[in-house]
């Protein structure tokens, strides 16, 4: 594999919860509010639903960053999903970095299905931060093969 | 006298009268392992059995291990409605936070265990006493009186090591060894406390993020993924682990490092707001890897973050079962 020296244009999977930031998605898209095309969205029912593991999982299958955005605290969906949520990325954000995977390759964030123009700015300020960043080789998977999945 | 052997013989009277007095179906203790100073996991199940009972600073395992499969319900015991058995626990400081921390999640019942509460001298590091005895190993070995271990080696020099020299790193930075929720108490000499503020931890955190990864990434590459970690750790109970999940299948069997490398993040972070740094994880572990280094910053960040340590009181819910509106947010990237 030939060495990828700068990371201009880095893929980042970003989850978006179903409730708020996928529609701030939505209508930054609908008033044409421009933002850097890096990320590869996933919508998700509520921030809640993350299992740290699929940060891990999107870092391992070669993403240069993983952003997860959700309800501002207190106005989650569900109540308190986004609340339950961030105590676990406070922790996995400590401890990823704590490994010695760089702070900016994993972030979090709350924007409203209001925020339009918030979701756009956050977008180029996070993609701003990853491209500073080398192209991600830690953590991800060296030999690529199905064998090992079966499934998949 | 005092130290080891007399709180041996006071255990072994508890255990009796417990046994006597009906309290007790089975009691988890330790005998004498079949290598020299090591003592292993026993079942006593009667009064008489309680002679085998021993305790001394090999009493390294923690036992707690052994409680959740107790309480499982197996289909054939719930239609036949055979009640669980009443299990005794002989506990240092660290066992006794891992069973409050399995009550607190309802693994075990809290009527049905008696903790039996170990004043704890701290226990040894056989790889510290293998560094002591350059190269050779230990043939031959016993606990004197007033904390001296007389040690044969493998080449047949006799050694005495003080066994506050090769005490587990476990014990050295032990936070609480006395036993908090002990429903008998065996008194005795302990240790004391120490709080050394996660000292390691910090230094570790001083170094850069390059350094960092590459120590993390030398310790995980010599990982045989045995899973005697994850097997010795009290608090890792689940009938069927991430680690082996099909649907999702989250890791592969082989030994693609990436894989291994989610494996220990994703057995050290389900321990957050759980591990009572007890150290069962790093003693488990064939190839020595610094496990502890790990699992402590989780402990620490538990601690900073949401002012928890896990296994102190029944009642307090678990650190992620609890929420706050002002928990902290500073990590939140704003747009
Ligand atoms: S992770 Fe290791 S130190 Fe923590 S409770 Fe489990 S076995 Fe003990
Ligand atoms: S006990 Fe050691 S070798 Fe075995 S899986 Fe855990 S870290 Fe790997
Ligand atoms: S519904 Fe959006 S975070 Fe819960």
């Amino acid at each position: 594999m030939e060495e990828k020296k700068e990371n201009n244009e880095p893929k980042i999977v970003a989850f978006l919860c179903n409730w708020c930031s996928y529609a701030g998605a939505d209508l930054a898209g609908v008033s044409r509010f421009q933002y850097p095309a890096n990320i590869r969205v996933i919508r998700i029912p509520c921030s809640g639903r993350i299992n740290p593991l699929f940060i891990v999982k999107a870092l391992q299958e070669g993403a240069d960053g993983v952003l997860v955005s959700g309800c501002h605290p207190g106005d989650c969906h569900y109540i308190s999903g986004n609340l339950a949520a961030r105590r676990k990325f406070a922790l996995l954000k400590n401890f990823l970095s704590y490994l010695g995977i760089e702070q900016d390759r994993v972030q979090f964030s709350w924007v409203s299905a209001s925020e339009g123009n918030i979701f756009a700015s956050l977008i180029k300020k996070v993609v701003d931060n990853i491209k500073k960043l080398p192209a991600n080789k830690k953590l991800v998977r060296k030999r690529v093969g199905v064998q090992e999945y079966g499934w998949y | 006298m005092g130290g080891t052997e007399s709180i041996e013989n006071k255990l072994k009277d508890a255990v009796k009268d417990l046994f006597l007095k009906k309290k007790v179906d089975i009691v988890i203790g330790f005998e004498k392992g079949s290598l020299p100073l090591t003592s292993r996991p026993c079942f006593i199940r009667s009064s008489d059995m309680a002679e085998r009972l021993v305790w001394n600073a090999s009493c390294t395992n923690n036992l707690a291990v052994y409680l959740p499969r107790f309480f499982q319900k197996v289909p054939r015991a719930k239609k036949s409605g055979t009640p669980p058995p009443v299990v005794g626990i002989v506990a240092k400081g660290c066992d006794a936070r891992s069973v409050v921390g399995l009550i607190k999640e309802k693994q075990i019942l809290k009527e049905n265990v008696v903790i039996i509460g170990m004043s704890c001298q701290g226990v040894i590091d056989r790889r510290k006493i293998e560094s002591f005895i350059d190269g050779s190993f230990i043939a031959g070995g016993r606990q004197e009186p007033g904390g001296i271990l007389e040690i044969t080696t493998g080449v047949g020099d006799k050694k005495k090591i003080k066994v506050s020299d090769v005490l587990a790193e476990s014990c050295i930075e032990c936070q609480y060894p006395h036993v908090e929720n002990a429903d008998v108490r065996i008194d005795g000499e302990s240790i004391t406390a120490s709080d050394d503020g996660y000292k390691a931890i910090k230094a570790f955190e001083e170094k850069s993020p390059e350094e960092r990864w590459q120590y993390f990434t030398d310790e995980i590459s010599r990982c045989i993924r045995c899973y005697a970690c994850r097997q010795a750790c009290p608090n890792c109970y689940c009938k069927v682990c991430f680690a082996e999940q099909t649907l999702p299948r989250w890791i592969g069997p082989g030994d693609e490092l990436s894989d291994v490398m989610i494996y220990h993040i994703g057995r050290i972070f389900h321990q957050a707001g759980r591990c009572v740094e007890c150290n069962a994880c790093v003693r488990a572990c064939p190839v020595g890897i610094d496990l502890r280094l790990f699992t402590r910053k989780l402990c620490m960040d538990v601690k900073e973050l949401f002012g928890y340590i896990p296994g102190l009181s029944i009642e307090e819910l678990p650190p992620l079962l609890r929420f706050e509106l002002n928990d902290n947010n500073d990590f939140i990237t704003t747009g």
